[in-house]
């Protein structure tokens, strides 16, 4: 257990290196490190599926990040010297909602089952039955293209939504010509 | 539980991000720190110490039927969409970011909202 | 947009091959080893990125390439409506992992119903899309004008 509390530490000096920078370049490729760190999280926690998307979804993130810095600026100009009276303020109320949240959240917190040892009560039939009924030897994908096939339709329609956003904001598609209506 | 206030840390420094930066690729960049946040809370309810992967590899553990020890497969699969739809969003985000400083060549916002059309 | 220098060309040369194939390696085994059609669709997606980037591309390319993505998604996603309509005309309900695609012996090739199937059409829908997604983010220089 060692290596988890290791790499979460990491994240999270990533996150705060990601969130203070002045070069945007940075910043984009602290996130890749972030996303990388939960990669080897999720190895850890025997998810090697998770794992695989993850590594190959981060890699996209960071490469859009920089397509989209690359063609405008890359030198955050909001950033000033020294620390101001109003912002030192905004981060202790923010300090002190945060030790709120995070009192409110330890107490529902020790409502879940312990880390380590869950309550499969959904998944017992899913373990048992999953070879039998539809032959596929990877349990997750039985999951989400059998049992769950319903999510699995709703991926596909917000991927295709979102495709379709990106192209009609780019002007890329979509655009009538003046005259019609 | 050390695990889990980890998680819930990456969501407070994503939240500080979106509320108080004011360059619209940092708002976007603590977007996606909170889908990280959520996705990983997630993997981690359904761990199970000395358990495999949920996937069945040899024919001894294509005959064991009740007894086979494994991980809660459940949470894997809601996350497996979760991340490309993660995805998908910040795309949709930065390609409004890039709109919006063709038209007002910055990418603060306060000046984007001086400035209005 | 430009290519790149003449390194980065002949190391996309060799590697681009192998990439797309490890990506439809990864789809295609998604019922017997992690992956399936999200991981094997974003890698396919990554590879054409690379070429794309590597070797530059005139106007008349990117059009093309934009035009091809958008047909190649959309067939990806008819046919995953497709296999969950197969199910319900063919048998009781949607989404029946139906017969006409046998459930044969568990941990060979063939084996597991729609599901081989269903993985080649997500992994249509989403490398198709995602390429579509950078060609519009990194290198739309046909945006048409005010």
């Amino acid at each position: 257990m060692l290596e988890l509390y290791l790499l979460l530490a990491v994240m999270i000096a990533a996150a705060l290196v990601a969130s203070e920078t002045k070069n945007l370049l940075a910043a984009a490729v602290a996130l890749g490190l972030v996303g990388f760190s939960v990669a080897i999280i999720f190895i850890l926690v025997q998810a090697p599926d998770l794992a695989i998307v993850q590594i190959v979804v981060e890699t996209l993130t960071v490469v859009f990040f920089t397509a989209v810095i690359l063609r405008t600026t890359d030198i955050d100009t909001t950033v000033t010297q020294g620390l101001k009276m109003e912002t030192a303020m905004f981060i202790a109320a923010f300090l002190a909602f945060g030790g709120l949240f995070l009192a409110l959240i330890i107490g529902v917190l020790q409502e879940l089952p312990r880390f380590g040892e869950p309550v499969m009560l959904i998944a017992q039939e899913y373990v048992q039955l999953g070879l039998e009924r539809t032959g596929a030897a990877n349990i997750v994908s039985a999951i989400i293209l059998d049992f769950r096939g319903y999510d699995t339709l709703g991926e596909a329609t917000v991927l295709f939504t979102a495709v379709v956003g990106v192209l009609t904001i780019m002007r890329l598609a979509g655009r009538k010509k003046p005259g019609e209506f | 539980m050390i695990p889990y206030i980890a998680c819930v840390l990456l969501f407070l420094i994503g939240l500080f991000v979106v509320i108080s930066k004011r360059n619209l690729i940092k708002i976007v960049i603590g977007f996606s720190l909170i889908e990280y946040a959520v996705n990983l809370f997630f993997a981690l309810v359904g761990f199970k110490r000395g358990a495999l992967a949920p996937i069945i590899t040899t024919p001894e553990q294509v005959r064991m039927g009740v007894a086979r020890n494994f991980v809660d497969p459940v949470p894997q699969a809601l996350v497996l969409t979760a991340i490309v739809i993660g995805l998908s969003t910040t795309a949709l985000m930065l390609s409004l970011a890039l709109r919006l400083y063709e038209k007002y060549k910055t990418f603060d916002i306060s000046e984007i909202r001086r400035l209005k059309g | 947009m430009r290519g790149m220098s003449l390194i980065v060309r002949v190391m996309t040369g060799l590697l681009a091959g192998m990439l797309l194939l490890y990506g439809g390696y990864i789809i295609l085994h998604g019922h017997l080893t992690p992956g399936g059609g999200f991981a094997g669709g974003v890698l396919v997606a990554a590879a054409l990125i690379l070429v794309s980037l590597a070797y530059g591309s005139v106007e008349q390319v990117e059009r093309r390439e934009y035009i091809l993505s958008s047909i190649f998604e959309s067939s990806g996603g008819l046919l995953f409506l497709g296999l969950a309509l197969a199910g319900y005309i063919g048998a009781d309900y949607f989404f029946r992992n139906a017969g006409f695609y046998y459930i044969g012996k568990p941990l060979q090739l063939i084996s597991g119903g729609i599901i081989p199937l269903a993985n080649i059409a997500i992994g249509l829908k989403v490398g198709a899309g995602l390429f579509a997604i950078f060609l519009a983010l990194g290198a739309s220089r046909f945006v048409m004008k005010e």
